[in-house]
């Protein structure tokens, strides 16, 4: 049997992320960490994420400790940010810029997917390669991304102001 | 007894509308079900553009030439069948970008007059500070934003009528929200999200009682049920062309006859004038004095072509099979567990425009699973976010209808509606996928 297109795009791995989404729910961060926070919206369907990025205090600040978020949307736009949280931290920041350009990439793709290394670097986020198929679902994907991008960069600007 | 389209005529009709015949997503017999956003063309409205363009394109009102006579021809007998379709006399009918763009000439009409722009005649329509603007819960962002707008400039105050549980604007507020203080109540005559019919009389009856103006939104009334705008007596009404099986970039202003005149231009510059010297202007009759610039031509010639295509019909007929949509649709989607629709769930009284949520489903992944099998909704909050907020959802799907719909669209989209909780939910997957 053929797996359908409904399945190519909706992933075990993406509905069970949408059951039982991690990082959910916005926790304090530890008073010594950087924290930089987003809320990032879909205009089209009205989904939401508030996102907290907290960078753990030592290493020069420079890897995240914790994500954590609050939101609503589609099983897409959920199991996303779910597994965006599992793959970033406790990452350095600078891995994470690359994590937040390679899923971008995936998602610009039109569904021609990347090339086979950096497909397996993707980890579980590859398996949002089918919805680069359905443009009006990428920003979708990418709302949690977008909302980690924006975070990181007010906990950027937060560390300078500090220095 | 109303008549209605047999089996036969509905055949017909749909063989009339070119787009319906093709394919989606690998092959799959397209079921298009998202009208209430924007209607298919039949052949005659593709037509009639198109022979504008090969044979008559000119420049309307001005010119000598025999070319510009047959364009201004053209279009003002398309204002003429527009007008004939919903009960106004063509004098009365302003051309505009779409049913958006009606609504923003007005509240920008208002707002000259507060300026004191058109003179006496146009006080009228002047608002201050104490005064209220009227709208309700109702209402899709193109007749709620442009009213914000226009009492945030002006200082006057914004209220709403709410809606019941059933998706019904509640009627019997209207004594004590529109009060004597309000000097203008805009309302949606159908809703694009519940698809409810407003009942206009009493609204135009407390109206004229405080001496507030009206404006209706008749988007989705016009293309769906019969309307008679003198008859229903509203002062100001807006539509779009797309909707009602006509092109894009084309709507249309109603305004009762005495109130076009008073009312000051909102746009300005070529053919709304009479005469120019370098320091002012004086202004035409109306409705030239609220077109501005080249016109839409071969757009409107496409709406009239519509409103014809309508006519001939019969919107008894259209409004009549569309009741059968309706009901179908209701009854489908009770049978199904875990789906609610927003809106009232008989089918007196409102429209085949039904939105519902699916519950544990997001209307986006809801969406995605109806277009793989070729079904064509809409999701999101579809320009009514206060309506979603008041039923507490963020987004909702909805399928809506045309006179082309049939049954056999209706039953393809409740039997994949049936796997949408299967296919998302917790069991048996292989049930769920084709």
């Amino acid at each position: 049997m053929t797996t359908s297109a409904m399945e190519q795009l909706y992933q075990q791995v993406i509905l069970d992320h949408a059951r039982a989404p991690h990082g959910r729910g916005l926790t304090p961060a530890p008073s010594s960490a950087v924290v930089g926070e987003s809320f990032a919206v879909n205009p089209t369907c009205g989904d939401e994420v508030r996102l907290r990025v907290a960078l753990r205090p030592g290493d020069g600040r420079r890897v995240v400790d914790s994500v954590c978020w609050e939101g609503q949307g589609c099983s897409i736009s959920q199991a996303s940010v779910s597994v965006m949280t599992d793959l970033v931290s406790g990452e350095g920041v600078e891995a994470v810029d690359e994590w937040i350009e390679r899923f971008r990439a995936l998602m610009h793709a039109r569904g021609a997917g990347l090339d086979p290394e950096l497909h397996e670097s993707l980890g579980d986020a590859a398996a949002f390669a089918g919805v680069a198929k359905y443009p009006a679902r990428v920003k979708c994907a990418l709302l949690g991304w977008m909302a980690l991008r924006d975070a990181l960069d007010k906990a950027g600007a937060q560390q300078e102001e500090e220095q | 007894m109303t008549r209605n389209l047999g089996a036969t005529e509905l055949a017909a009709v749909r063989a009339d509308f070119p787009l319906l015949e093709r394919t989606v997503r690998d092959g799959r017999p397209l079921v298009y079900l998202d009208s209430a956003a924007t209607a298919q063309k039949p052949e005659v409205v593709i037509a009639a553009e198109q022979d504008f363009y090969r044979h008559h394109n000119a420049a309307v009102h001005r010119g000598a030439h025999q070319l510009a006579e047959e364009a201004t021809d053209l279009f003002e007998r398309a204002r003429s069948r527009v007008a004939g379709l919903v009960g106004a006399d063509p004098d009365e009918l302003v051309w505009t970008g779409n049913a958006t763009a009606a609504v923003n000439l007005l509240t920008h009409a208002f707002g000259h007059a507060t300026a004191g722009r058109g003179g006496a005649a146009a006080r009228r329509f002047a608002l201050a500070p104490g005064d209220e603007v009227v709208v309700t819960e109702a209402e899709h962002h193109a007749n709620l934003v442009p009213w914000q707008e226009l009492c945030a400039r002006t200082g006057a105050t914004l209220r709403w009528l709410p809606l019941g549980d059933d998706g019904r604007i509640l009627t019997e507020r209207l004594d004590d929200i529109v009060t004597d203080r309000c000097r203008l109540l805009a309302f949606t005559h159908a809703s694009n999200v519940t698809g409810a019919i407003t009942p206009v009389a009493p609204f135009v009856a407390r109206a004229r009682e405080v001496g507030a103006l009206t404006v209706l939104d008749a988007c989705q009334s016009v293309p769906n049920l019969p309307v008679d705008l003198h008859a229903l007596g509203v002062d100001f009404a807006a539509f779009s062309g797309h909707k009602m099986l006509g092109p894009t970039g084309v709507g249309a202003l109603f305004g009762r006859r005495e109130l076009l005149e008073a009312l000051p231009p909102a746009n300005f510059g070529g053919l709304m004038v009479e005469v120019v010297t370098m320091e002012s202007a004086t202004y035409t009759m109306p409705p030239q004095r609220f077109e501005a610039g080249t016109q839409m031509v071969a757009q409107a010639v496409g709406m009239g072509a519509a409103a014809e295509y309508l006519r001939e019909l019969g919107m008894d007929a259209v409004a009549a099979h569309e009741t059968l949509l309706t009901e179908q649709l209701l009854a489908g989607i009770a049978e199904l567990d875990g789906v609610r629709v927003i809106g009232p769930t008989t089918p007196d009284e409102r429209l085949a425009v039904v939105s519902f949520v699916v519950d544990g489903v997001h209307a986006h992944d809801v969406g995605q699973l109806l277009d793989d099998a070729g079904v064509a909704v809409r999701v999101g909050h579809h320009c009514a976010q206060p309506l979603h907020r008041r039923f507490g959802v963020a987004a909702s799907t909805r399928a809506s209808a045309a006179v082309y719909t049939s049954e056999s669209d209706v039953e393809v989209f409740l039997e994949v509606l049936g796997r949408v909780r299967s296919f998302f939910g917790q069991s048996d997957r292989s049930v769920a996928v084709r």
